[in-house]
């Protein structure tokens, strides 16, 4: 007990932990150890960790206001004044695409937060509940798994009218089925478990097991669900925002930038490739970390 | 006769489930049609009509009837086809869509040969050199087709090799010069031109085509791909692929008499799914390459808020994607001995 942080890093390191705190911390070690040995996983974190900070840094980093428009220096071709060029109306490229990050995590955020949490709620319901409550909510997720998803939301943004907020709302509407199938078959797992009979004996109502018991169980295969469905939704958002539908000129979103840049491709191909890249270098580091985390929670599936 | 009538039960729960899965899918577009908070009858004849006139033609429309009723309305509509008229067009929105369809099920399904073409061979390659470079260098592949838009890998091929090299041709079907020369038959150009054995509009058609079906079959091949590699591992670690190489049998054989076969059912049902995704994906290729398919005729509506317009598209992808993803399992089920008991 004399010295208790080399002894508690240990522990944890060697997977001995004495108390439920440093078995999580253990828990979480044991991830880390088993994600650092794939080169690909490394690689998407590297991604979206540098995503988060250029979002976070953003207005400090962008050499310019991503609005600026200077229409003395219209579509100047990539320099060392000007890295990715300007646009039609003189505004820096790259300040736009580092601001772009804003929009991305903003919207990949507010997805996550309004389509898992129900997802995860019915599905653990269903799962642990049973009966015709599970037969009928997984009927409805069934029939609308096997939508077009992109399609759906396309309907739906053109209901509610054009903007960011709706697009994230439409791919919130078309992105849950896909949670409640994973929360549900974990939930299955975990029914019959000796923990969750010891729980119902002790006179715990149904609402607690499923939200203090159940549920806390499901997050890490949902989180993995949701981190390899982000480069999804990021490709669909910025197909709304290049179809005029998502956010709106003048915003600085990638989507926005690649479809206005769409109008100047032979005299500035800059401006929409850099725009482009930005998209297609966040989809890949979902993918990369999806797949990762995938294969160290379920090492079957790559064996 | 136990078989029998248990083979009659699952088709008729599989029945039960399409028409299910069908009727989801209409009731969810009416609900668009109904949250929309633009006015539909305001949409139809403009703001500045008499209340009388109005009431005219709202009563006209049935939308002052109960929403049930007006559910069973729109129900019985679609199944007769009539999906309205466009407010743009002025066309029955069904006959529009004939129009264009055909446009768009071309772009798809060359993107899905493409697809297939290039991903299946990747995919076996991948898997019988698992864990090697090439494995390596497939998975790069593969991962940059599924990350990359497809609007932007479209924009890319035409600065490439319409605007840099001049190999391909620019947006649209054909050339003006070539339009109205072959009698739509089936209404796919090439096809259409094949039959009037006109080979210059076929190659202007090809030549038109290349660009944003690549765009496509890339996006394809990356999910095929994935697909077959996983498939054929499933299959390279069966015992039966051990007695084939005991036997003698050269690896090249084991591979293309044995193994593949045996992942031809979820070969054929990934293909399937994948020509639903890119009926989808084509609508946000075609405002790139002004390919006058669905995906365009969609847009156009978005923009004038021609619901009636939208809604249609949005059924006739709808249901075709639904009949393939519920199409393919049936085709999985009747194919694969071991999925009868």
């Amino acid at each position: 007990m004399t010295d208790i942080s080399t002894g508690a890093f240990e522990r944890i390191r060697t997977g001995l932990p004495s108390s439920p705190g440093e078995a999580r911390l253990a828990q979480a070690w044991r991830g880390w150890q088993l994600l650092r040995a794939s080169p690909a996983a490394l690689t998407g974190l590297a991604i979206i960790l540098a995503l988060l900070l250029v979002a976070l840094f953003a207005p400090q980093l962008a050499p310019e206001t991503p609005y600026g428009q200077a229409l003395d220096r219209q579509l100047v071709p990539p320099s060392w004044d000007h890295p990715f060029g300007t646009d039609e109306f003189g505004r820096d490229v790259l300040s736009r695409v580092i601001n772009g990050a804003r929009y991305t995590l903003y919207i990949v955020v507010l997805v996550a937060v309004i389509a898992a949490p129900v997802g995860l709620l019915v599905g653990a319901s269903s799962g642990y509940l049973g009966g015709w409550i599970d037969t009928l909510f997984m009927r409805i997720t069934d029939i609308a798994l096997a939508f077009p998803r992109l399609i759906l939301a396309l309907a739906f943004v053109t209901a509610f009218g054009p903007g960011l907020n709706n697009a994230i709302i439409a791919i919130a509407l078309t992105g849950w089925p896909p949670y409640v199938r994973i929360a549900r078959a974990e939930a299955l797992t975990m029914r019959k478990s000796d923990y969750i009979a010891a729980v119902e004996l002790m006179g715990a109502s149904r609402l607690r097991i499923i939200l203090v018991h159940v549920v806390p169980l499901c997050l890490p295969s949902l989180f993995v669900r949701m981190t390899l469905d982000m480069a999804g939704v990021i490709l669909i958002a910025a197909g709304l925002g290049f179809l005029g539908l998502g956010a709106q000129p003048p915003a600085a979103e990638w989507g926005v930038m690649l479809s206005n840049g769409k109008e100047y491709l032979l005299s500035g191909w800059w401006v929409a490739t850099f725009p482009g890249l930005a998209i297609f270098f966040v989809c890949m580091g979902f993918n990369l970390l999806g797949d990762g985390l995938r294969d160290i929670l379920d090492p079957r599936h790559e064996a | 006769m136990t078989r029998s009538t248990k083979a009659g039960r699952i088709a008729l729960k599989q029945g039960a489930t399409i028409a299910a899965t069908f009727l989801g899918l209409v009731l969810v577009t009416f609900l668009i049609g109904r949250v929309m908070p633009l006015d539909p009858v305001t949409a139809a004849v403009g703001p500045d009509v008499s209340q009388e006139i109005y009431d005219a033609v709202k009563e006209e429309m049935g939308l002052n009837k109960p929403l049930l009723i007006q559910l069973l309305d729109y129900i019985g509509q679609v199944l007769r086809g009539d999906f309205g008229v466009s407010f743009s067009t002025n066309q029955p929105v069904i006959r529009d869509i004939a129009r264009v369809f055909p446009a768009t099920v071309e772009l798809a399904a060359a993107g899905v040969l493409i697809g297939t073409l290039i991903g299946v061979p990747l995919g076996v390659l991948a898997a019988v050199k698992r864990g090697t470079a090439i494995d390596g260098a497939v998975r790069v592949v593969t991962l940059v087709g599924h990350s990359a838009p497809v609007f932007w890998k479209g924009l890319i091929l035409l600065v490439v090799f319409y605007a840099a090299l001049d190999w391909a041709n620019g947006p649209g079907r054909l050339s003006v010069y070539y339009e109205g020369v072959v009698p739509t038959r089936t209404g796919l150009i090439v096809i259409d031109a094949i039959l009037a054995r006109e080979w210059d509009v076929m190659r202007d058609a090809l030549g038109h085509l290349a660009l944003p079906a690549f765009s496509l079959g890339y996006g394809a091949a990356a999910y095929i791909g994935r697909m077959t590699r996983s498939f054929m591992l499933d299959q390279l670690r069966q015992e039966y692929v051990s007695v084939a190489r005991v036997k003698g049998l050269s690896e090249f054989r084991v591979v293309f008499t044995e193994v593949l076969p045996n992942c031809a059912v979820q070969l054929v049902t990934t293909i399937a799914l994948t020509f639903g995704l890119l009926l989808e994906g084509a609508v946000l290729t075609e405002t790139v390459f002004a390919w006058p398919g669905l995906g365009q005729y969609m847009t156009k509506a978005m923009f004038n808020a021609d619901m009636n317009a939208v809604l249609g598209g949005t059924l006739v992808i709808g249901v075709i994607f639904v009949a393939l993803n519920l199409g393919s399992d049936l085709l999985y089920r009747i194919l694969d001995p071991r999925t009868r008991t």
